[in-house]
């Protein structure tokens, strides 16, 4: 039972990134510095899912993060461009305060019946595009939310509190502790909320960059609470890639490669990473192993196969953010 | 230099003893750093601050050492280079600071004394953080117990401080 298991979520993650060996592909932000002195500064922000953090590896994400200023408005991506491996883009940082940068994609992945075939929807659907997603004489319209943010925060002079505000769209965090107010040993807290309530019992992953020069892997495994929230206490100084994602994709856990694997997972292919199968493959990948069906959901679901039935897609959030933590 | 120092510092701690509305007393950290003489090809004197920790209370700044002979304080760009006092404390303050900034010192023992008015009774500790261009960064942390008559802690760093001793006394 154990071994079919982890061979079908390996079909599912190899789904996901059709052309790569690796089950763990994580997207990330990360900033140049994260603590400003309040002024005028530049700073430069780079942008890539790969397997080992904070390494540029793998391969550049499609999404476009938006900066908001601590008074709200919208700081221009300058000199931005997209390699092989990453984005990367500049900012320009005038007013004190805290920043967001944050990619945001809210999608829908489904399919249709139309002429007797099933067909997915197009990567990329959205709420606003759906109407035209489906086409004229579509029946048995199958859909659920694909909802992703990743984000890391930075901050000129003195932290602000005015870019959480939560949309109440997906997976968020509310920061308890200042993301960008973290020390080594200290206690950290933060909150998620899925489509604004608590989200409670979920796994949150902390990792730690660097392991190109460490012996062995920080991470740390820690699940929120019924308020939605989480205390995480740093090892050691350095960038951490925090990740959460609904719903729990690996009950009871497979060792830290089967969590990671599950974690990324869900990003990277709803980011747009290269996608085999189509929209579909995420939540169908996903919806084999959430079910005691395990070992026929796993691979039954990712649509692309052929001779693999498709099956309704499950709705999917997920949240990671760059943080670092001083020492 | 360290008449500046005192002179400022004074003033301070009347202030404060006046809000009081008690007699001024002062305690006083006696302050020893050594800062390591590092046969380097491009040396810069380094960024330090020393700063006051106990637990519940905010970080207190003691004192902070910069580049400050830049045009338009321009070596304020480089202090956050001493990330973890700037985390806790440099964010909130502005330099230069009366009684607090200085400017950068040359390798070799350095004495200071530092005055904080008076200190509640408690454990403390103090720390010291040393930032260096084109050189590395150190904390070093010297914790002690005051009960108000006087107190004393130790510790050295490897890399960007040396030996670091204190004595408090009232």
């Amino acid at each position: 039972m154990m071994k079919f298991r982890k061979s079908a979520l390996f079909v599912s993650t190899a789904m996901l990134f059709a052309g790569t060996a690796a089950q763990a592909h994580r997207p990330w932000l990360l900033p140049s510095d994260t603590m400003f002195t309040a002024g005028d500064n530049w700073m430069t922000v780079d942008a890539a899912i790969s397997e080992n953090l904070f390494y540029i590896d793998s391969f550049a994400p499609p999404w476009k993060p938006v900066t908001t200023a601590p008074d709200g408005t919208v700081v221009a991506a300058e000199n931005a461009s997209t390699g092989k491996l990453r984005a990367t883009f500049d900012l320009h940082l005038t007013k004190p305060g805290t920043y967001k940068i944050a990619a945001v994609a809210n999608q829908i992945s489904g399919s249709y019946m139309l002429n007797g075939e099933r067909k997915m929807l197009p990567r990329g659907t959205t709420e606003e595009t759906m109407a035209t997603a489906v086409p004229a004489g579509a029946t048995d319209v199958w859909q659920a939310p694909n909802n992703q943010r990743i984000e890391t925060f930075v901050t000129a002079g003195e932290p602000t509190d005015t870019v959480f505000k939560p949309t109440g769209k997906g997976l968020e965090m509310v920061p308890v502790t200042h993301p960008n107010n973290l020390g080594v040993d200290e206690p950290a807290t933060f909150q998620f909320l899925l489509d604004g309530k608590p989200a409670a019992d979920l796994p949150v992953t902390a990792v730690a960059g660097g392991s190109r020069y460490s012996n062995g892997l920080t991470q740390i495994d820690v699940k929120t609470d019924a308020e939605g929230k989480v205390t995480l206490t740093w090892p050691k100084a350095g960038m951490y890639w925090v990740s959460v994602s609904s719903p729990v994709r690996r009950p009871g856990g497979e060792g830290p490669g089967g969590g990671q694997g599950g974690g990324q997972g869900g990003p990277g292919g709803g980011a747009g990473g290269p996608p085999p199968g189509g929209p579909g493959a995420g939540p169908g990948g996903q919806g084999g192993p959430g079910g005691p069906g395990a070992g026929a959901g796993g691979p039954g679901g990712p649509g692309g196969f052929a001779g693999r039935p498709i099956t309704p897609p499950q709705r999917r959030d997920s949240y990671i953010m760059t943080v670092e933590v001083v020492g | 230099m360290q008449l500046t120092h005192r002179i400022v510092l004074t003033g301070v701690s009347l202030g404060a003893a006046s809000a009081l509305a008690t007699p001024a007393m002062a305690d006083t950290i006696d302050l020893s750093v050594a800062l390591p003489r590092l046969s380097v090809a491009e040396y810069h004197k380094p960024y330090v601050a020393i700063w006051l920790e106990k637990t519940g209370a905010p970080a207190r700044t003691l004192s902070v050492w910069y580049d400050q002979g830049k045009r338009n304080n321009g070596g304020l760009k480089w202090v956050n280079d001493l990330r973890a006092w700037w985390r806790v404390a440099g964010r909130s303050m502005t330099l230069p600071a009366d009684g607090v900034s200085g400017a950068t010192k040359a390798p070799g023992p350095q004495r200071v004394n530092l005055p904080v008015g008076t200190l509640a009774n408690g454990a403390y500790t103090l720390v010291i953080e040393a930032a260096r261009e084109n050189g590395g960064r150190e904390v070093v942390r010297v914790p002690f117990n005051w009960s108000g008559s006087q107190a004393s802690g130790r510790a050295a760093g490897s890399a960007e401080l040396g030996a670091v001793s204190l004595t408090v006394r009232r």
